[in-house]
């Protein structure tokens, strides 16, 4: 019988409980966050966390003024990060310069290796490792001329502006876009040309309009190169039936598009030649359409996946695109249009018709209507609210933001403006609901600690353990940006190891030190140690629970004499607190 | 009884009646077994590899009128050329090490097989394969899990499903608790002499409520490393003299094999492999694909001898998300296309044959006009592997609006 009633009330409870929760849910919208939840919230989502203090100073300037100097980021001085980032010489160089420092000396190498290596096959004493090899490889090219240095650099500036720079909302952005017009650096040249593409294609054009970065995405080497448009030419049926003879000289001999070096010195080294049936003595008529590029930009740049386009549509895109390449390194390695390989049939794309005779208008005229197109804007703005809001972004914000690309003329800034500005936005059942990335993770990690990153390739080799490596997305669509693929079981166990090894100093090159984060009086006792800790590097955001687990760790560690608490013991809090289910979460 | 297997076999008919024999790993003698709990493994190969140019139809002319630069030749006809199969299809020369096991009847292929979804998107078509829901998007998990949860077992351990990967893949996401990991080795919390401590820690407060979605991971994550330290998996040496290439998915391989010899109880490992989408300077008999195809057999390859007798309860299945368009591009390669190949190597599987029912190539036989039909759905393939090897009994969970009778199976395993 007592059972019996004991079990009604715990039911009764249970339930109170819930319509509690239920209700909590209903009304949430109409509960605020506090003035410094807001500024959390607001280094969490539009930037990569708070360092030490970041908070205070963001309630100082006020949250919304902070937000809307991140808007503009020309604005804000920048000279800490720029000053270092000034150490790395091959930032600055253009793609020709890059390919001649850098890549050339690769490939005379692999030149006298070819030649060796079948001196040393007729000997018998041919060398198979591959590490020996590679160390063979590089022994004669000088240290500043590595292939590997535009690479290392370029990843280097990538966590040393999220890390340290003060436009955090640039690089939250810089990091969304270059996402969103992914190239792989494991793809040949494009190792090279990622350099410019970040600099020139991604990073001036994300503030602006949509059209100008889709434009300068499809004009760039890296894309042209990556997603094969450099390569794709009008069927020989359907080319100009005048080739003018300049140009079919261009196409032969020292243009991007495949193969390598052929020994006909530094010109031809650096150069990407066209496939083989395409050299001067050989049939130029081969050579042919390659759907690559027609189908992405319309799937993932523009309209997204179910934005109404066919299989034929991509066929007929791909020959509008016909003709778009790249240059000669030494007629500097941009972008060219070739007219007597653009297909000048008759094509109709999307609905949209284009006569016989056309040139290179037709590409740029589809990319403008592709960046106007509704499917565009309601694919952007989803994206955005995806990576800014939540995971599965309410509909109504959605459509409310691309309801303001349309009207800005897709104005990046204005777009990004919509979403930040949104009730949805600031809901509190939005604070601290989505999980990092492993990029995000690390880097706020490294912020929070107010560690110094002195050797961001540290950093970078742990990013490709816990699955994230930069610039390492293989497949067009680039990295996810939603929880379910980055919360799982592996993923989370280097994500913890990580947070114990950054928090103990065990990440070489990156030294933080948690005492500094705390009052000397905290530090010095076990338990004050884990609330102390707890506020410096989430802002206070850790449950009861996760201190308590955190505190029995301490107080129940065993053989603390040999375990002495002061230099050992605060950097297991902080690795514990980093490693926690909430700072998992932004 | 002599062996009446020995003298088939020494007589040379098995060659002719070789349907009298299983296949060679039912054959070896010495039974080093995984204790008769069956495997499967999938590798996927992201990025749409060219069935066409992996099992070659060279009695096909309609393949060499459409591939002009990039056709493999057909078998004897060229110091590179096709491993005859059947006298229609052959396997690229770059499969030499895995065609033994053809010859032996322990590895199969199902030819023009693929997804009824007409998407030509890598995304798209991988996620609708992983899901094993063509069309419908929003499954929310993979069918690999879902085969895990559809035989219940009492004290299942936490590796029943591994994915040798970075990150846990649509295919075994959802309920089953599958674990992903790149190193087997290094699968813990590394924290020096409090490794033990710190990880409880981690586990009671992810353990709580307040982890959300993060709980249930953190669990099995923490279950397997514990499993996975008592056994020293990662110490375990590859048998009978097998040489892994040293490459990514010869490195899954060879540990998916540690974790099947001992016998952690893993039912399903999986691994992916890219480098497949060759829109251009494909290669025929040799060059990039025939390149990527070598590591990848060599590994396979690897993998099977390393398990020697253990193979006999473990069968491997190759997959993509779609295959290439059969005309060759403007570039030396191929596009994106509809149906592909899938290799099914392993004890149990009726070998030595090409299985499907082979569309042509003729121009009118074409899906859309450019591309290899479907004829067998990539989930009647894996509804024979699921309910024959894994013991599943019943398809309805594993492929929800999919009518998955025995019927339309190909009859791969025995």
């Amino acid at each position: 019988m007592f059972v019996q009633i004991c079990m009604r009330s715990t039911a009764r409870i249970i339930a109170t409980a819930l319509s509690l929760l239920l209700l909590a849910g209903l009304t949430s919208s109409d509960a605020k966050l506090t003035e410094r939840q807001r500024a959390l919230h607001a280094l969490n989502r539009l930037g990569f966390g708070p360092r030490p203090g970041d908070v205070d100073r963001v309630m100082k300037t006020g949250v919304d003024v902070w937000i809307d100097q991140q808007l503009h980021p020309e604005a804000i001085p920048d000279k800490a990060v720029e000053t270092r980032l000034a150490q790395f010489p091959s930032l600055k160089m253009s793609d020709s310069d890059l390919l001649r420092t850098y890549y050339a000396p690769l490939l005379m190498a692999r030149q006298r290796m070819k030649q060796a290596a079948s001196t040393a096959a007729d000997n018998g004493t041919a060398r198979t490792d591959p590490v020996e090899l590679r160390k063979e490889l590089l022994k004669d090219i000088p240290a500043d001329r590595r292939p590997q240095i535009p690479f290392q650099e370029l990843t280097a500036q990538r966590i040393l502006r999220a890390a340290d720079s003060e436009r955090q909302l640039n690089e939250v952005m810089v990091d969304f876009w270059f996402n969103h017009f992914n190239v792989f650096a494991g793809k040949g040249i494009d190792r090279y040309l990622l350099t410019s593409y970040e600099r020139d294609v991604i990073r001036p054009h994300i503030w602006g309009r949509f059209e100008d970065l889709l434009m300068a995405t499809a004009k760039s080497p890296a894309m042209l190169f990556y997603l094969d448009n450099a390569r794709s030419v009008a069927d020989p049926a359907n080319r100009p039936r005048q080739q003018p003879r300049v140009a079919a000289r261009a196409f032969g001999r020292g243009t991007f598009g495949g193969g390598g070096f052929r020994g006909r010195g530094l010109g031809a080294a650096v150069m990407i030649r066209p496939p083989r049936a395409q050299s001067r003595n050989q049939n130029r008529n081969r050579g042919g359409l390659n759907e690559n590029y027609a189908r992405e930009i319309m799937e993932l740049h523009t309209l997204g996946v179910n934005g109404g386009y066919t299989q034929k549509d991509v066929t007929e895109l791909a020959r509008v695109f016909t003709g778009w390449g790249i240059a000669p390194p030494r007629q500097g390695g941009g972008f060219v249009f070739r007219p007597q390989l653009h297909d000048v049939a008759p094509k109709t794309v999307l609905g949209v018709h284009f006569p016989a005779g056309g040139g290179i208008e037709e590409g740029e005229r589809m990319i403008h209507i592709l960046a106007h197109h509704p499917a565009t804007a309601h694919h952007i703005a989803y994206e955005l609210c995806q990576r800014l809001v939540a995971d599965d972004p309410p509909p109504a914000l959605v459509d409310r933001v691309a309801k303001k690309f349309l009207a800005t003329d897709g104005d990046l800034r204005e777009t990004v403006r919509a979403v930040i500005q949104s009730p949805e936005f600031w809901d509190p059942q939005n604070y601290r609901a989505k999980v990092k990335s492993p990029f995000e993770y690390e880097i706020s990690a490294v912020r929070a600690m107010g560690a110094t990153i002195e050797n961001p390739m540290a950093i970078a080799r742990t990013l490709r353990q816990i699955g994230e490596p930069l610039y390492g997305a293989q497949p067009p669509t680039g990295y996810s940006d939603v929880a379910a693929t980055w919360v799982n079981t592996g993923a989370l166990m280097n994500r913890l190891n990580f947070a114990l090894a950054l928090a103990a100093n065990r990440v070489p090159g990156v030294k933080g030190d948690p005492a500094s984060l705390i009052p000397a009086a905290a530090a010095a006792d076990p338990v004050s140690s884990v609330d102390a800790l707890a506020v410096a590097l989430t802002g206070g955001d850790l449950t009861t629970q996760t201190r308590d687990t955190i505190k029995a760790r301490i107080v129940e560690r065993k053989a603390p004499e040999q375990d002495p608490w002061a230099n050992t013991q605060l950097p297991t809090v902080a690795g514990l607190i980093l490693g926690s289910p909430e700072f998992q979460r932004q | 009884m002599i062996n009446r297997r020995f003298f088939l076999k020494s007589s040379g008919l098995a060659l002719v009646g070789g349907s009298l024999l299983p296949n060679v790993f039912v054959r070896m003698a010495d039974a080093s077994t995984t204790r008769g709990r069956k495997v499967l493994v999938a590798i996927f190969q992201r990025g749409a590899v060219d069935g066409l140019n992996v099992i070659v139809p060279y009695g096909d002319q309609a393949y060499y009128d459409a591939r002009p630069t990039i056709a493999v030749p057909r078998p004897g006809s060229a110091a590179a050329s096709a491993l005859d199969l059947d006298g229609h299809f052959g396997a690229h020369p770059s499969l030499a090490s895995l065609v033994p096991y053809f010859r032996d009847r322990s590895l199969a292929m199902v030819h023009a097989v693929g997804s009824p979804d007409s998407t030509r998107s890598h995304f798209d078509a991988q996620d609708f394969m992983e899901s094993g829901t063509p069309g419908v998007k929003s499954t929310e998990d993979g069918f690999l899990s879902r085969a895990v949860n559809a035989r219940k077992e009492a004290n299942a351990s936490p590796l029943r499903a591994v994915a040798l990967s970075p990150a846990l893949p649509r295919i075994l996401s959802g309920s089953a608790g599958a674990v992903a990991m790149t190193n087997v080795a290094q699968f813990g919390i590394c924290g020096g002499k409090a490794s033990g401590e710190l990880a409880s820690s981690f586990e009671s407060m992810y353990a709580e409520a307040v982890a959300g979605t993060l709980g249930g991971t953190a669990k099995e994550s923490f279950e397997a490393a514990h499993i996975l330290q008592k056994s020293d998996v990662a110490g375990l040496k590859p048998d009978n003299g097998a040489v892994y290439p040293q490459n990514p998915l010869g490195n899954s391989l060879r540990q998916i094999a540690q974790l099947i010899k001992s016998g952690v109880g893993l039912e399903i490992g999986f691994t992916d492999v890219g480098g497949w989408d060759t829109h251009a300077g494909e290669g025929g008999a040799q060059g990039q694909l025939a390149n990527n195809l070598r590591n990848f057999s060599d590994a396979i390859a690897a993998f099977a001898k390393d398990l020697g007798s253990r193979m006999g309860d473990v069968v491997l299945v190759t997959m993509s998300e779609f295959g290439r368009t059969v005309r060759e591009n403007g570039n030396r390669g191929t596009d994106h296309g509809h149906a592909n190949v899938m290799l099914v190597l392993g004890g149990g599987v009726k070998g030595g044959k090409v299985y499907g029912a082979w569309p042509g190539l003729a121009p009118q036989k074409l899906y859309e006009n450019r591309d290899v039909a479907v004829t067998t759905d990539f989930r009647d393939v894996f509804g024979e592997l699921i309910t024959k090897q894994l013991g599943v009994p019943a398809l309805k969970t594993v492929f929800p609006g999919y009518e998955a009778t025995p019927s339309r199976w190909r009859g791969v395993m025995g």
